[in-house]
């Protein structure tokens, strides 16, 4: 595939996410979809990147005060960057079991809340890592290979 | 299958008719974006009763065939900006979801989920 790998470069990108912003909620991850297209990865890496980079920026959306992905992509992989300032994550463990959720009522009655996106992310990562300070916010690192077996 | 097909036992009618020619391959019907955005398949033909503009942002990434936006809801003015924009194709309909899938069952589109 003609990818980055002929190119020898890294490439950076970084998407600002507003909080609570639903309009434009899920624009980052569709350019950074479109990105990867054009570099013509395989599109069930793209997927998985997608996948990861949407409940990333929807957490931001909805969980924080507002913050950053930033991605790298170099010759081996997709390096997926999140930070945000907000309320962060008192119980880490907690948070990354499927269907525990913080979100309210009305986040819920718009599809969010399933307590779907952190364990989502972890299926489609190779390697994940989460920090998260309360009262500060949270970061998030996703390393997606190029050739990796699902 | 083309779009044009399920868009005739819905009743549906397109403004854009590049739009008929879009292939079909299965079936998704779910109202939880994480869901969506981790099983449906690409080439899936979404059936919802969400109607807010991120449902459009799930569809470009998942590339779906189209959103069928069920029960009567009406699909908000960002949303439907969203989808030009996109090129998704955004329908809505009176049918329930129960009747949507069905009649799309009826017509032999299946369910399809992502590989792994
Ligand atoms: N960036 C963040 N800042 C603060 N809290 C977060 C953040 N991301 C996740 N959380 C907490 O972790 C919980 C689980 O997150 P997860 O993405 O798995 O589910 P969800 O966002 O609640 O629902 P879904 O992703 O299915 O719409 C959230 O409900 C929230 O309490
Ligand atoms: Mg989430």
């Amino acid at each position: 595939m003609p990818d980055v790998r002929d190119v020898g470069a890294l490439m950076s990108v970084t998407y600002d996410i507003a909080a609570r912003d639903f309009v434009r909620a899920g624009e980052a991850a569709n350019k950074l979809k479109r990105l990867l297209q054009q570099l013509g990865l395989d599109p069930a890496v793209i997927r998985r990147a997608a996948i990861a980079a949407y409940e990333a920026e929807m957490n931001i959306v909805i969980h924080s005060y507002g913050g950053q992905i930033k991605v790298d992509i170099t010759p081996e992989s997709i390096e997926i960057f999140c930070e945000d300032s907000g309320p962060g994550i008192p119980d880490i463990e907690k948070a990354l079991q499927e269907g525990y959720s913080t979100a309210s009522e009305e986040i819920r009655e718009m599809g969010f809340g399933a307590g779907m996106g952190l364990p989502n992310i972890q299926k489609s990562a190779d390697k994940f890592r989460i920090e998260s300070a309360v009262g500060r916010g949270t970061c998030l690192q996703v390393t997606i290979l190029h050739e990796a077996g699902e | 299958m083309k779009l044009a097909e399920v868009l005739e036992a819905l009743s549906l009618a397109v403004d854009d008719p590049e739009m008929l020619d879009i292939e079909v391959e299965g079936g998704y019907c779910s109202d939880l974006l994480s869901d969506v955005m981790a099983k449906a398949a690409a080439g899936s033909i979404w059936v919802t009763n969400q109607a807010h503009p991120n449902v459009v942002a799930v569809a470009s990434l998942i590339d779906a065939a189209a959103v069928i936006v069920a029960g009567g809801v009406q699909p908000e003015e960002g949303t439907v900006n969203k989808a030009q924009e996109l090129g998704i194709p955004l329908f809505s309909t009176d049918l329930s979801a129960f009747d949507v899938v069905g009649r799309l069952y009826e017509l032999g589109v299946r369910g399809s989920l992502r590989n792994g």
